[in-house]
């Protein structure tokens, strides 16, 4: 009876991405297959940047979310933009002050939800109408240039393999070693698990949220930075489709929305999954509408087969 | 050391203070704008002042009013915006020509708000993707109905809209109405006991020999219907359909329950506290205008306003404890 193959959650997300790359190379031709995997790869690590920052925070413990992320990433955009103004010697102090901007976010969001004891969801979404406002006040309506390096090190590849979403990855790898192994990995999983039985074995609970709050905020800002490289400038409205997106693409990957509970790699599927599929819908000529719809439909459908982690 | 308000809160306090506090301080910070902008324009102290004050308020007490329903039951509902868009292009587009397509398509999409309610239950799903789901499949189905905003209201729509009742401005007399309504069925009918018990206590209410499937698709299905009304008020307000409209309602909606002392764990929220919220939240662009608070600045300003009021609630309830 039990011949149903049982595959981990997260590995749903690559699945269905790879059969979406099939689809679009048969339509397509076989002379696309590797420009389509190389422009998903390179728009999904930005995904990957914010899903992981976002993992952290809803890993923490239940109804912990952050919904400033897109604020955030444009927010460090201009910020860092400002900073360089196109000149590729400043690039370093660029990324110093859009990491810079991220933590500083991320923990003004940990002290507003632990001083104030707002619901996580209300005390990030009034957060980011406040960053928003900044970054408009910073950039206005135009568009920030980057520096040239900046922008070069986005598209660089070398031996026709792209260096930003390979580094990304490294990301993502450091990110499940320290979950698995590190002192604050497993403080952040047990307290996502149980914030009293956490406090009560002696760990700081406040502490191990604020990193994490603060490394959802870097996260969002080095993408910030990356994307309006890799985009040709911060523009005001470059971080709304990640905030829907972040958090779809950390559910699909296999992390539980009740907490305690992490999986960095299967981000990759989902953020694969996303924009795999946006290139199979435009390559197929289907309207916006019809994307919409069959991106929702899908998302469902992935949630309710998928096998659901369980929290320990 | 503060707590994150996360887990299940003990109320030691009096059951009536409670719910006083609950309704009293979002009140208290409606009164307090209002006295504001009557202070910096006396004139708008009128009942043509009131009327286009609180315009736009209509809709966004029905989407809270709606998203109350489901936090209720200790859910969250992301597509509440995006549905409110998809129902200004059914009502724009159907409502005046074809008014039977148009009543269908209402009865389909609550059906399938229910249906929604009905696969987060059977599967024990979390309602925040699903739900996320579900606003990409509204917003797609309004582009495709609708790619450009466009349509029309119907005469009678817009016409109720811009009634003038005698005394009480209209957005005051249906908020006051949606409030008493609301009251009466979630918090003081026995009925209303059971929903807040299923959201706070699912397994007592089993017990209990109700059907917390039942309740769930019944409550998502109001829900859906509550969300059409927000959709049809605001086709009447604003006379044309835009999938795009009101995806801020989503979020407005969530702000208001909070602000009026629901809260997320399931089984806590206020009728009258949602309403007074979404009032309130509605009002604090126009206090901002008045105030001549910069354009750029004022989606910080609403951030700002935002932060004060759920910090004096923190601060209300930190006293009657």
């Amino acid at each position: 009876m039990n011949l149903r193959l049982t595959l981990a959650p997260w590995t749903y997300g690559f699945i269905v991405a790879l059969f979406m790359w099939i689809a679009t190379t048969a339509y397509a031709g076989m002379g696309s297959a590797a420009a389509t995997l190389s422009a998903a790869l390179a728009f999904g690590a930005f995904s990957v940047v914010v899903g992981t920052g976002q993992m952290l925070v809803i890993a923490s413990g239940p109804g912990n979310i952050d919904l400033s992320v897109p604020s955030v990433l444009t927010l460090a955009a201009y910020v860092s933009m400002t900073v360089m103004k196109g000149n590729d010697a400043m690039l370093m102090a660029g990324l110093a002050a859009a990491l810079a901007v991220g933590a500083a976010a991320g923990i003004f969001n940990f002290l507003a939800i632990t001083l104030l004891r707002l619901p996580p969801i209300i005390s990030t979404l009034a957060a980011s109408f406040v960053f928003q406002s900044l970054a408009f006040n910073l950039g206005g309506e135009a568009t920030l240039k980057p520096p040239a390096v900046l922008s070069a090190f986005t598209l660089w590849s070398v031996a026709r393999l792209p260096v930003m979403p390979i580094a990304v990855m490294v990301v993502t790898i450091a990110t499940m070693v320290v979950l698995s192994r590190s002192v604050w990995g497993r403080h952040l999983l047990a307290t996502g698990q149980s914030e009293a039985a956490a406090r009560l074995a002696g760990i700081r609970v406040g502490r191990v949220r604020l990193v994490a709050y603060g490394l959802c905020g870097v996260g969002a800002a080095l993408a910030g930075f990356l994307l309006s490289g890799f985009s040709g400038g911060a523009a005001l409205n470059m971080g709304d489709v990640y905030l829907l997106e972040s958090i779809a693409v950390v559910v699909l990957g296999g992390t539980s929305v009740a907490g305690g509970q992490a999986n960095a790699i299967g981000i990759w599927g989902a953020a694969l999954f996303f924009n795999l599929m946006a290139t199979m819908l435009n390559t197929f000529q289907m309207q916006a509408g019809v994307r919409f719809v069959l991106t929702g439909a899908l998302i469902i459908l992935i949630v309710a087969i998928a096998p659901r982690p369980r929290v320990g | 050391m503060a707590e994150i308000p996360l887990g299940r809160q003990h109320v030691r306090r009096m059951a009536w203070v409670a719910s006083a506090m609950q309704v009293g301080l979002p009140a208290v910070t409606l009164v307090a704008m209002l006295a504001v902008i009557f202070w910096i324009r006396p004139t708008a102290m009128s009942y043509f002042g009131f009327t286009l004050l609180f315009k736009l308020a209509t809709p966004l007490v029905f989407a809270a009013l709606s998203q109350m329903l489901i936090i209720m039951l200790g859910d969250i509902d992301l597509s509440n915006g995006a549905f409110v868009g998809l129902i200004t292009c059914v009502t724009a587009l159907y409502l005046d020509n074809i008014p039977i397509l148009a009543l269908l398509l209402y009865v389909a999409a609550v059906a399938i708000y229910a249906g929604v309610g009905l696969l987060i239950q059977l599967r024990q799903l979390p309602s925040i993707i699903v739900t996320l789901g579900m606003s990409f499949i509204w917003l797609g189905t309004a582009i495709i109905l609708l790619p450009s905003p466009g349509g029309s209201a119907p005469a009678w729509l817009a016409g109720f809209m811009s009634w003038r009742p005698p005394f009480i401005p209209l957005p005051i007399l249906l908020a006051v109405l949606a409030a008493i309504a609301g009251h009466l069925v979630i918090t003081r009918s026995s009925y209303g006991a059971v929903l807040r018990g299923a959201g706070a206590n699912p397994r007592a209410i089993e017990r209990a020999g109700w059907s917390t499937t039942r309740i769930r698709v019944r409550v998502y299905a109001a829900a859906g219907a509550l969300a059409c009304l927000a959709g049809l008020t605001l086709t009447g307000l604003t006379t044309s359909g835009d999938p795009n409209v009101a995806p801020a309602y989503t979020l407005l909606g969530v702000g208001a329950v909070i602000l009026g002392g629901g809260s997320f764990t399931g089984g806590i929220v206020s009728p009258v506290g949602t309403v007074i919220g979404a009032l309130t939240l509605s009002l604090a662009g126009s206090l901002l205008s008045f105030l001549q608070v910069p354009p750029t600045w004022q989606i910080g300003a609403q951030g700002a306003i935002l932060f004060l009021v759920l910090a004096g609630r923190v601060l209300v309830s930190e006293k009657a404890r």
